[in-house]
């Protein structure tokens, strides 16, 4: 890939300032939902991905994301930025700066209707176009699930792949944020996860950010893209300046271990960092797993985890029932049953809606966590 | 609402620097507080002057800047207007609502009289010999087809059918006023756009066949037709999602500096969806150069319009998106053609979004499922089929002119059923599509968890082979 220097780093410097002082004003909050806020850094380890050869510089989630769309704008004529309120760089920030570069008519506000953003973009796909398409919360995609559902992921399929709508990528940031209740902290991942035809994927941290997005937007499928809200002013992390990519459905080992497998994606894999460290220091030696990809899944990769270590342990912010864990379980019994030493530990969200001033008690925190995994150590 | 505009710093401020504007064009200086009391005003006399109200409330109106009260006391009021976002908006003291529906309801565009005379104070386009001639041809075939095919479906040889009879010209003119690159987003009750533009019988009975030479490798059900080559997007059951999807393909065509445009077709039911209103509203907030093509044909399955909507059909709704309509006749080839060709100039040239609806009967059954003489009578849809044919309409235009004959009508029609019933064996004798396309076009390269379930499928299928069709190869 060519190298690419992103021209507005002089102003993303002001959001380094905001990001330290919302990592301290979340530390003194109440309603802090994290027991830390120490941000899971890409490591060493991730030698998949092809960024840095050239520079990083220190940037956050919604700066990184901003980035991948700029190379992949600049990268690409036929690509288009829509949603609401992109144009005057979107509510979290992350469409800085492209309207101005790139011009009204490639990235634009829509109308207020999920169901058309989709629509519209499934269309301009089809002709070929790259299509990325953001909407506003999670919590807002399901008038667009038809379109997603019925349109999209059946698009190639039904045509017997005379037409396809591959360049199809729609963002939305999802996720516990510590305030946003009912309607700004869900996680939809598994009803997506349950349609063949599309992709879903989602970061953990600004580096992977920028690589999966630009995957995402070149993979010839329509891909959902979930960033977590929490991460876009919090995660902070060098982060290669130049156009890069990282692999959908390849699942990485991020932290080594041996005695149990964890399995979590995008924010969540900051808090199981934090159980498995504090694991550590009685002993017990944990395999972190960040997915990545939800589907097509890697099941390669934590199947070799469990056998491994005999025990595994899934967590998710999304409620229990019908959650991904569930598949992800199910799954790796299949495949590993007489490996296991223990039951499937799942520690996720109550069945319920986001609650508000219960968040502490709805999340799946570190000392849920923490209990899990010495439960399945034990068993 | 006003007030609460007041406790916004920005707001004030905004209204601030408009108050040198207002200034110019003579506005009262307190004209924001007109704003919040004239409503007031003109319902009770008690209400003190807003003039009176700022000087007890000083803080209140921090931007106001004082002015004769005696001279406002005297303006009238409907010469006031405001500079709202979207524009300027004049204010009258009448109160009155906008009635639900126009007096009279928009009328219909025709150029054919049912015996197929030209309407003499017409303005349509002339269409010349050879046009008109493959018009009639591919109308005659596409009832014909029609016919044959739901007999097919009822014999069992093929699982499901619908027809479009009384529509036949509505699909045919409307193709014929579009260029070959235009592309076309249908419902399910257009496969006479995909007839005009060459696709054959054979290829039509490929697909309700689901064989080996469908396009659609055997994945959807009949009638569901798709084709690439001919610039017409697969049909989905769905109902209206193809609405947004065509402005998204017509802002492509534009941003690509095409001389095509895209269009989209619906009916009656489908404009009561979501998806409907999502597409217009973007179509014109995006300048889309699509035609917006409803066939309003009276019934939806079981239906009727009364049960739909009550609005003044579908043409009336364009104007509410700010989009340019028209209502023409569903079965007069002659309007139609007229109507789409102009409306595919206005799109292309312009950038913007066209609506049309046509009046049409559903002369025949929703499809093969459904027996609408429960819910209408058979008489109403026998008067539709016979008087109102827009095939016969037609014939009788051309017979006119002397461009067809009934020599060649039989000769057409013989040789139309003879292509249908040759089209049919060979497509109900052809091999289904293999298992192995069962895993393939999910994404663009087969994954490794539809790799292990094809495998884990074969296996399956090699233990119990009588469980499976024997048509569809291994």
């Amino acid at each position: 890939m060519a190298m690419t220097k992103i021209g507005r780093s002089s102003g993303t410097s002001r959001f380094f300032n905001i990001c330290r002082w919302t990592t301290s004003l979340a530390n003194t909050t109440t309603t802090t939902t994290r027991d830390e806020t120490k941000i899971l850094h890409t490591t060493t380890t991730s030698t998949s991905s092809k960024g840095g050869g050239g520079t990083t510089k220190s940037m956050n989630l919604f700066t990184a994301i901003n980035q991948a769309l700029h190379i992949a704008l600049d990268s690409h004529p036929r690509t288009y930025v829509f949603g609401e309120d992109v144009g005057f760089g979107g509510v979290f920030r992350c469409t800085t700066g492209l309207a101005d570069r790139f011009g009204k008519q490639r990235v634009f506000n829509t109308p207020l209707c999920e169901q058309g953003i989709v629509g519209f973009g499934i269309g301009l796909a089809a002709m070929g176009n790259r299509a990325i398409a953001e909407i506003q919360f999670a919590d807002y995609i399901y008038p667009a699930f038809d379109q997603i559902v019925n349109e999209a992921a059946k698009f190639r399929y039904r045509s017997g792949n005379q037409f396809n709508c591959g360049g199809l990528t729609i963002r939305a940031p999802y996720g516990a944020v510590g305030h946003g209740g009912h309607y700004h902290s869900q996680s939809p991942e598994a009803f997506f996860c349950h349609v063949p035809g599309i992709k879903v994927v989602i970061p953990r941290s600004p580096r992977e950010a920028k690589g999966l997005l630009l995957s995402c937007i070149r993979d010839p499928n329509p891909v959902v893209f979930f960033e977590p809200k929490w991460l876009y002013r919090l995660a902070v992390e060098e982060v290669p300046e130049d156009d890069y990519m990282l692999p959908l459905s390849q699942a990485e080992v991020i932290r080594e271990g041996s005695d149990i497998t964890l399995v979590g994606w995008g924010a969540q894999l900051a808090v199981m960092e934090q159980a498995c460290a504090d694991a550590q220091k009685d002993g017990i030696s944990c395999e972190l797993i960040d997915l990545k990809t939800l589907i097509p899944w890697d099941k390669e990769t934590v199947e070799a985890s469990v056998k491994k270590t005999g025990r595994l342990l899934i967590s998710h912010e999304a409620p229990v029932t019908g959650g991904f864990a569930a598949e992800i379980s199910a799954s790796l019994v299949e495949r590993c049953f007489l490996r296991l030493e223990a039951p499937i530990a799942r520690v996720c969200g109550l069945d319920t809606p986001f609650p508000l001033v219960f968040e502490p008690f709805y999340m799946p925190t570190k000392n849920k966590i923490l209990d899990a995994i010495k439960a399945t150590v034990n068993y | 609402m006003a007030l609460q505009l007041l406790k916004s710093k920005n707001v004030v401020s905004l209204f601030r620097s408009k108050l040198g504007f207002l200034a110019i064009t003579k506005q009262p200086k307190c004209y924001f507080t007109h704003q919040i009391h004239s409503f007031s005003r003109t319902l009770t006399q008690n209400l003190e002057s807003p003039c009176e109200f700022s000087c007890k409330n000083p803080n209140f109106m921090s931007f106001y800047r004082w002015e004769s009260t005696m001279a406002e006391k005297h303006l009238n009021i409907t010469e006031h207007a405001m500079d709202y976002p979207g524009g300027k908006v004049k204010y009258t003291s009448d109160l009155s609502f906008i009635s639900g529906s126009p007096e009279e309801r928009i009328q219909c565009y025709r150029v054919l009289d049912e015996n197929g005379h030209i309407i003499s104070s017409s303005n349509f386009i002339e269409i010349g010999k050879e046009v008109a001639v493959k018009m009639y041809m591919d109308m005659v075939t596409l009832q014909v087809m029609d016919t044959i095919f739901y007999e097919a479906q009822r014999q069992g040889r093929i699982s499901f059918y619908l027809t479009c009879i009384g529509e036949e010209a509505i699909n045919i003119a409307s193709a014929a006023a579009l260029n070959f690159d235009d592309l076309v987003f249908p419902q399910y009750r257009e496969p006479g756009v995909l007839l005009w533009r060459g696709f054959t019988i054979q290829e039509f009975a490929n697909q309700l066949f689901g064989n080996e030479a469908d396009y659609g490798k055997g994945k959807q059900m009949p009638i569901h037709y798709g084709s690439n080559k001919h610039n017409y997007v697969t049909v989905s059951s769905t109902v209206g999602t193809q609405v947004p999807q065509a402005v998204g393909a017509a802002y492509s065509l534009k941003m690509d500096g095409k001389n095509a445009c895209a269009i989209t077709y619906f009916g009656d039911g489908g404009t009561s969806t979501g998806d409907f209103h999502a597409g217009l509203n973007f179509a014109a907030v995006m300048e889309a150069p699509v035609i917006f093509f409803c066939r309003n044909n009276g019934w939806a399955i079981s239906t009727p319009i009364a049960d739909q909507f009550r609005s003044d059909g579908i043409v009336i709704r364009g104007q509410a998106y700010g989009i340019r309509s028209i209502r023409v006749d569903g079965h007069d080839a002659v309007a139609i053609y007229t109507a789409v060709h102009e409306a595919r100039q206005m799109a292309i040239q312009e950038g913007a979004p066209v609506l049309i609806e046509a009046l049409t009967y559903r002369a025949g059954h929703h499809s093969t499922s459904d027996d609408s003489t429960k819910y209408r009578s058979a008489h109403e849809i026998e008067w539709w089929r016979s008087s109102q044919d827009p095939v016969s309409r037609f014939r009788k235009y051309i017979e006119r002119k002397g461009w067809w004959s009934t020599e060649a009508e039989s000769e057409l029609r013989t040789n139309t059923r003879k292509q249908l019933a040759e089209a049919i064996q060979v497509a109900e004798r052809s091999k289904k599509p293999p298992v192995a396309d069962i895993f393939r076009d999910v994404y663009d390269v087969v994954p490794s968890n539809l790799s292990e379930q094809e495998k884990l499928l074969r296996e399956t299928i090699s233990r119990h082979s009588k469980d499976y069709p024997s048509d569809v190869p291994v």
